[in-house]
């Protein structure tokens, strides 16, 4: 993300703003605000939770107790881990109860099918074949609509996990209660279950959606868009050039033009982001070292 | 001079005086290389009488048998009553130093030092807390392989017991005593856990963290399994907060579940837990304190969980490691024409 790739569109559109001497490229909302709070309030409850909790997964490691001191011991550790939790449940629950009042309440369209919509289409396993030819140098990048298929199952990875993590963990959390309707083996399961969705959770996160979303070469070192919401016309023609053409085509794309995010929020995006991708990577680190030693 | 005379008399009187004082004060001399210690035979001329005693008539004998056939027999008196190396008048005083079994023992003694029993004694004061020789003997002293020492595996909790009588009667009770009477090598008494010499107090997080090591010398798939639950992961990180195998099992009375008395037995396994969990019922007993996904034949259902994580988590990883490592390499060589599209 050169300077010049930048500035290149935006010479294009200068006409469209003369008041601005550089003025920069379009912008198009990609993500809404209530999105980009959904993913902050996810980002920073999975990071205490897989800080909070590798300690009990890999109690053998030498550097278990350690992390656990740092939230003041295991009681202190799980404390940090149930408020989480509870926080990351409670934002998951709000998402999809929000779904289904923006589909049956307020009547949006395309929300459970079409291109728009996070369910995987027919168009995704082209899009992957398209991909896998493309990876081999023997085919064009398939043209990708407004979620990949890799988005998408990032995205049902969360919802899956936190209902399976979540389930696990109220039974963890209050046991006494859940031997009301549940026989004490559930306990084992529970545990079982806990430990290892986590271990697919933080290792799909911090490894693969690390680099899907941000640290592969076109994005290196992170995708602002989450944190800004918008992204550039050229990067949106380029990326995701299904949802461009759709988008021009209906004439919808100029009623989704935003100011550019300022120069100070991207710098605090930034910031956010290397946050969480250090924090993140560090523990893949601990991980590695606890696995190989 | 009138004085004449008086003046050397009394010269005479006060220098001889001072040589009578300076004569009573003066102490002997240090012993000279030929004064010689008392060898054993001196010490049992008078010790060897069943009827030798202190002034307050506790007994000083020694009898000569036991103390020939004792681990020491090699050794001199005088090398553990050191005070008496010098001994030129008999009968010695009553109070003598105590014996300095550290001199030889240092390990052993300074580990002692440090240990509860130790403390009590330097510390606090406390005389009734044992010394070397309450559990060891003195002149009757035998090495632990002995079977008749005190130290013997086999004695050791009566040693222990006759201060700690609370606890030897609820150790005699469990199945540890009854492995040990019936002369297993392997059956845990007192020192197993609480060691020898440095024993702490039972109530330190450290003292309780280290007995799960010891109970995983006999029972290791037992603490093996132990350590795959919330309990054994926590206590392995170092807290005791939650329930180590003491916690459960019992300590000092351990029973087979199959006894009714046992903690763990299916009468008062509610109880048991539910001295955490309050609350606890018959349903919340129905967790398994040592499962094993593993072992099919102990955690069926764990087995059948544990191989589906397997092919899931193997799977994930597996498809998206591929996913990721092509995609870096066709973006490596892709560089130069997509570099300036985002």
């Amino acid at each position: 993300m050169t300077p010049a790739a930048v500035e290149a569109p935006v010479r294009e559109e200068a006409r469209e703003t003369p008041e601005m001497k550089r003025p920069p490229a379009r912008h198009i909302q990609r993500f809404d605000a209530a999105t980009r709070r959904l993913h902050v309030v996810i980002m920073v409850t999975f990071l205490l939770l897989a800080a909070t909790g590798l300690p009990i997964l890999f109690s053998e490691a030498p550097w278990g107790r350690a992390l656990a001191m740092l939230f003041g011991g295991f009681q202190g550790a799980g404390f940090v881990h149930r408020v989480a939790g509870a926080t990351l449940l409670g934002a998951v629950a709000w998402h999809v109860a929000n779904v289904f009042w923006r589909a049956f309440v307020r009547g949006e369209k395309g929300l459970f099918w079409g291109p728009t919509s996070m369910v995987p289409q027919a168009k995704d396993f082209v899009d992957f074949w398209q991909q896998m030819k493309w990876f081999f140098n023997l085919g064009p990048a398939p043209k990708f609509e407004q979620f990949t298929y890799w988005e998408k199952f990032d995205y049902w990875a969360v919802l899956w996990g936190t209902a399976i993590m979540g389930a696990a963990g109220l039974i963890l959390w209050f046991p006494v209660a859940a031997a009301a309707i549940l026989p004490g083996w559930m306990f084992n399961v529970a545990l079982f279950v806990h430990g290892a969705e986590a271990a697919l959770a933080i290792g799909f996160i911090f490894v693969v959606h690390f680099f899907n979303g941000h640290l592969r070469p076109e994005k290196f070192p992170m995708d602002l868009v989450i944190f800004t919401g918008s992204l550039s016309e050229d990067e949106l023609r380029h990326e995701r050039a299904a949802q461009y053409e759709r988008l021009t085509r209906t004439g919808e794309l100029d009623g989704m033009v935003v100011q550019p995010p300022a120069e100070d929020a991207r710098r605090r995006s930034l910031m956010y982001g290397a946050a969480g991708l250090t924090i993140g990577l560090g523990l893949v680190v601990l991980i590695l070292y606890a696995v190989v030693r | 001079m009138r004085m004449g005379p008086g003046l050397w008399l009394g010269g005479f009187l006060l220098l001889g005086m001072s040589a009578g004082l300076e004569a009573g004060q003066a102490k002997p001399e240090p012993a000279p290389a030929d004064v010689k210690p008392p060898a054993n035979e001196d010490c049992l001329a008078c010790h060897e009488d069943t009827s030798s005693a202190r002034a307050d008539g506790t007994s000083v004998a020694v009898n000569p048998k036991v103390f020939a056939a004792s681990l020491h027999a090699p050794l001199a008196c005088v090398d553990c009553h050191k005070d008496l190396e010098k001994l030129e008048e008999y009968p010695h005083p009553d109070k003598l130093a105590t014996a300095e079994c550290a001199s030889c023992h240092d390990g052993e003694g300074s580990k002692y030092h440090d240990s509860i029993h130790g403390k009590a004694r330097t510390n606090a004061g406390l005389n009734v807390a044992p010394a070397c020789g309450d559990c060891h003997g003195s002149h009757d002293i035998q090495p632990p392989k002995d079977p008749t020492s005190r130290v013997a595996r086999a004695n050791v909790p009566a040693t222990c017991g006759s201060c700690h009588e609370g606890i030897i009667h609820k150790y005699d009770a469990g199945i540890h005593a009854v492995a040990l009477k019936a002369g297993n090598p392997k059956a845990p008494m007192c020192i197993d856990c609480h060691t020898a010499h440095d024993i702490q107090r039972a109530d330190t997080d450290a003292w309780r963290l280290s007995v799960t090591a010891e109970c995983g010398t006999c029972h290791d798939d037992v603490v093996d399994s132990f350590r795959r639950t919330f309990h054994g992961k926590v206590t392995e990180l170092g807290f005791t907060r939650v329930a180590a195998c003491a916690d459960c099992h019992g300590a000092h009375d351990i029973l087979p579940a199959s006894n009714p008395g046992s903690m763990i037995s299916k009468g008062r396994l509610v109880e048991t837990c539910a001295r955490c969990h309050a609350g606890a019922n018959e349903q919340f007993v129905k967790y398994d304190p040592h499962p094993n996904p593993r072992n099919y034949a102990r955690s069926p259902l764990l087995w059948w969980i544990n191989q589906f994580y397997t092919v899931l988590i193997a799977g994930c990883f597996g498809f998206f490691g591929l996913h990721s490592l092509l995609w870096f390499r066709r973006s490596r060589r892709n560089g130069a024409a997509q570099g300036g599209q985002s």
